[in-house]
């Protein structure tokens, strides 16, 4: 069996993962409505698992896809529980502007 | 033919990243967020990781998008009305993106990892038998945990988003 590494190469793996991490701090900088700042969110976990899977396939070992498994239950379980506290924000602000949320602003 | 392959992966990767910022409509990111998800999901199918790519369509493009798109529906946020941040942090924001992109790449461009050749040891190291074996027998206790955790996050969850009781 081939490796794919052989004709790509993994620093374009690297290049890949770094710019979609960027663009993910991009959202998180760029918008306030907060369920985008989630995608941004998901898509900085995403790089991140990309970056996992190719260096597993690197070293030839199967430990990276666990950890990428791992990962995966980690943003669901967060996904869940952040909407839900994103629901029950707007329905006492009636808006998920993440400006407006400074109560505890001195 | 595999390098063109990775290309437009990734083309259609980061381009429809960048979409799921840049639209106005928070449906029409969610709907460029699964774009980009199943080109993830052909990464891994590259890397042949079989199994990965379908749980991360089964978790991401299923299930997760799932959720932000009743989210969406929920709160009723279809129609533009996010008001506008200030030019000023817009602004910002553009020139951070470019200075972190520019530093990243810049330090794995000169870091120039010591790579000549790509071993390839010929055992199997990714299909689905054995990542069964290894995620039942080394990292049992892991595993177990992830379950511990997803019930958590479902019970904190349902109680977070339950109408509460009139309040005073």
């Amino acid at each position: 069996m081939e490796n794919i590494l052989q004709i790509i190469g993994i620093q374009n793996y690297i290049y890949l993962a770094t710019i979609l991490f960027c663009i993910g701090v991009f959202g998180v900088l760029y918008r306030r409505n907060a369920i985008i700042m989630f995608m941004s969110i998901e898509i900085m976990l995403n790089a991140v698992n990309l970056l996992f899977v190719a260096f597993s396939t690197y070293h030839q070992d199967a430990e990276g896809q666990v950890f990428v498994f791992f990962s995966m239950a980690v943003a669901a379980a967060e996904v869940a529980v952040g909407l839900a506290i994103l629901v029950s924000i707007y329905r006492n602000l009636h808006s998920i502007d993440v400006d407006k949320l400074k109560n505890l602003k001195g | 033919m595999t390098l063109i392959i990775f290309y437009i992966l990734s083309a259609v990767t980061l381009g429809t990243a960048l979409l799921t910022i840049i639209s106005k409509n928070p449906i029409h990111s969610a709907i460029y967020l699964v774009i980009s998800f199943f080109s993830i999901a052909g990464h891994y199918l590259m890397f042949n990781a079989q199994f990965l790519a379908v749980v991360h369509i089964i978790v991401y493009s299923g299930a997760i998008m799932v959720l932000f798109l009743f989210t969406i529906m929920l709160m009723n946020l279809n129609e533009e009305e996010e008001p506008h941040k200030s030019a000023l942090s817009k602004i910002a924001a553009v020139i951070s993106f470019c200075l972190l992109c520019f530093v990243m790449l810049a330090v794995f461009v000169k870091a120039q990892p010591q790579i000549i050749d790509y071993d390839i040891s010929g055992e199997d190291f990714q299909s689905i038998k054995l990542l069964g074996k290894v995620l039942l027998n080394e990292y049992m206790l892991p595993f177990e945990f992830a379950s511990v955790l997803l019930l958590v996050s479902m019970i904190g969850a349902v109680l977070l988003s339950k109408k509460e009781k009139a309040k005073i």
